[in-house]
């Protein structure tokens, strides 16, 4: 079974939610993404998201717009990447998936990306600007690979869009919980509760919430409505604001995730 | 008729809507406004009227008799877009999108724009209508293009410089993306080329049309026959397309975009029909410059209107399928071009212009004086005297 799905066929027979922490790949260099990653696995992340740094991120905020950058500047490649999960896996089985946007994957051949991102030991893809109606190819190929598919449902998506995006998805759902870009911000946003409401009456799927938590009280209580919370930006502000002292990045970034993941953790019990 | 998207907004395998699901509503939601009033008798006479009344359309066809003399050839007309109010082809686009922006309930828009001509005729059609308006520009084209950021603060659109990327074009287009994606329940995103995710390239090939469509009428009466060959530079495609597109059944009529090769095609360039390849960018799938890993490469071009490295999907399509022919034209090959039109014709045209005109001379030598070639001038030169100056001081040493 997919390493995304097991984790999440575990947690829900324990009552529990998930946790996942999203890193910029390379950022600041693929040695600390390889220390990073394993950090969280050690501390007890569910599934971690690996974005790939693409030149044009349009659905991003500064954040993860300053270490895209950052990745670039270094050097990071696909290849890279690649090779830094196969790392990775030498001691870890933490269930990986990718985060990219589309170009990167059409560059190198919807089929080839996947085979490459499966070899190396990759769970799954998500791809933010590739939309379930033109993603027909990159499912073909995921399925071959067995590799997990997760799409995205937004506060705009209207509910008989929100159940073909489900159907579509393997290994969980994004919902993102405001419409707007990454980015952390100071409050959850009102469109949530209401967006979750309407994807919990089209499927069964699980349902994990990101864009926007910044913080381990929004993560609690976001872990209240959804079988998992997703935090991007406020874990890259934190690996940005330790780029002068590298010697205590990786710390005070593991720091960070275990409390995130001691409030997820707070939250037992089923989904109401 | 003009060639059509297909119902999943391509034009054979280019298009799309490669856009975070955000968006995704919001595009079908303009698709269906687009469908319902561009056939609406109500929405056609209001656009006419503002085009007739506030443009000054029609633009005039012009017989550019010393061009002709001084190049040998064919007939040089040259479509004049550089008389529309505001001094280019944009406003075409602007005042359309603004109607349409109006009956879907939209009060603020905002825009992307590289040379600052869009830039303008968007917060002009907003101050028309009393709407509230944002521009982005990249840092680097707003201090390249000084003179249009001015006018656009004088008709009281708010200018937002993007530092992000390379500070062109490109990266100001990222940043209405993220715009729209955080405000789209208010906000009309109204894009300035036949470019982006469907269906914009769409609805602004076919507010652009009116080019073409008197173009064509106009020459009929003239020549009483079609034209040999059609040439308009390419940036994102619009003015190109807008010429085009009532041509595209006359398969007669020969079809010629000019695109900008800035320091050469071998070096920094803007040239994606040209130089590119095919991939997924800004919504659409098209021909873009891209390096390993599809990284978006930079587009270098003298012309910040031109200085983009994709470029719309419709256009793309006339290259797979040969319709439209492609060449691309070097910075200074483009100055040498702002001089010609401007001592044959005392017109000095915008240095994307510029690139169209350039390529006159090569094409003349392909046709007779009974030929007859349509140039698209897309828009006047004001806004360039500073940068075709320093060009042009620095060329001559002094
Ligand atoms: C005068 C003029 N011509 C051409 C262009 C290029 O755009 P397009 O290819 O969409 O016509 C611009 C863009 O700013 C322009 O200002």
């Amino acid at each position: 079974m997919n390493r995304v799905d097991a984790r999440f066929e575990k947690l829900r027979a324990d009552g529990e939610r998930a946790f996942i922490p999203y890193f910029a790949a390379g950022d600041p260099s693929l040695s600390a993404t390889e220390e990073l990653v394993l950090a969280a696995a050690e501390v007890g992340a569910d599934v971690i998201e690996l974005g790939i740094p693409f030149s044009d991120p349009i659905a991003d905020g500064p954040s993860i717009q300053r270490a895209t950058e950052r990745a670039l500047r270094a050097g990071t490649t696909v290849e890279g990447i690649f090779r830094t999960v196969e790392r990775i896996r030498e001691s870890s089985d933490v269930p990986l998936v990718l985060m990219t946007y589309f170009n990167p994957v059409a560059y190198r051949g919807v089929e080839r990306f996947c085979q490459e991102a499966r070899q190396a030991g990759a769970d799954g893809l998500i791809v933010p600007d590739l939309p379930v109606e033109d993603a027909e190819e990159l499912l073909e190929a995921a399925r071959a690979q067995e590799l997990a598919t997760i799409f995205l449902v937004a506060p705009t998506t209207p509910n008989e869009r929100i159940r073909r995006i489900a159907d579509a998805t393997r290994g969980f759902l994004y919902a993102v919980s405001l419409t707007g870009v990454t980015g952390a911000r100071d409050a959850i946003s009102p469109d949530l509760q209401p967006l979750l409401e309407r994807v919990r009456r089209q499927t069964n799927k699980p349902v994990c919430v990101g864009f926007g938590i910044s913080n381990p009280e929004q993560a609690r209580r976001v872990a209240q409505l959804a079988d998992g919370v997703i935090v991007g930006s406020a874990i890259v502000n934190t690996v940005e604001a330790h780029l002068s002292e590298p010697q205590r990045l990786v710390g005070a970034t593991r720091e960070f995730i275990r409390e995130l993941l001691t409030a997820v953790r707070s939250v037992r019990g089923p989904l109401r | 008729m003009p060639l059509r998207a297909d119902a999943r907004g391509r034009f054979g395998e280019f298009g799309g809507q490669y856009v975070p699901e955000v968006l995704i509503p919001a595009l079908q939601e303009l698709e269906a406004a687009h469908r319902r009033y561009w056939n609406d008798p109500e929405f056609q006479a209001e656009y006419e009227f503002y085009l007739r009344e506030y443009v000054g359309r029609p633009s005039l066809l012009y017989f550019a008799q010393r061009l002709t003399e001084a190049l040998g050839g064919p007939k040089i007309y040259l479509k004049r877009e550089d008389l529309n109010h505001t001094g280019a082809h944009k406003i075409n686009n602007a005042i359309g999108q603004i109607l349409l922006a109006r009956r879907m309930g939209k009060k603020r828009i905002i825009a992307e724009t590289g040379a600052g001509q869009h830039g303008v005729a968007t917060a002009t059609a907003c101050a028309l209508f009393g709407m509230e308006c944002e521009i982005y520009m990249g840092a680097e084209d707003v201090e390249r293009q000084a003179l249009n950021v001015f006018r656009m603060r004088l008709l009281g659109a708010k200018v937002t410089p993007v530092t992000s990327g390379t500070r062109t074009l490109k990266d100001a287009t990222n940043e209405a993306f993220r715009d729209w994606v955080t405000n789209v329940r208010t906000t009309y995103y109204l894009i300035g080329s036949a470019v982006g995710a469907h269906p914009f390239p769409t609805i602004v090939r076919d507010l652009q049309s009116v080019i073409g469509r008197e173009a064509r009428r106009q020459i009929l009466e003239r020549e009483g026959r079609l034209p040999d060959c059609l040439v308009a530079c390419v940036g994102g495609g619009s003015n190109a397309l807008g010429l085009f597109a009532p041509f595209y059944e006359d398969r007669q009529v020969r079809m010629i975009g000019v695109e900008a090769a800035g320091e050469g095609i071998e070096r920094r360039h803007a040239a994606s029909l040209t130089a590119g390849t095919v991939g997924v960018f800004h919504g659409a799938r098209t021909f873009l410059l891209q390096e390993q890993d599809g990284q978006i490469r930079p587009a270098h071009s003298i012309s910040a209107g031109l200085d983009y490295p994709g470029v719309g999907p419709e256009l793309a399509y006339y290259r797979r399928t040969g319709r439209a022919e492609f060449v691309a034209v070097t910075d200074a090959e483009a100055l040498e071009g702002v001089q010609l039109l401007a001592r044959t014709e005392g017109i000095i045209p915008a240095l994307e212009t510029a690139h169209a005109i350039a390529y006159l001379p090569k094409l003349a030598q392909e046709y007779g004086p009974e030929g007859i070639v349509i140039v698209n001038l897309s828009g006047r030169g004001d806004k360039d005297a500073s940068i075709v100056a320093r060009a042009l001081e620095e060329k001559l040493g002094s």
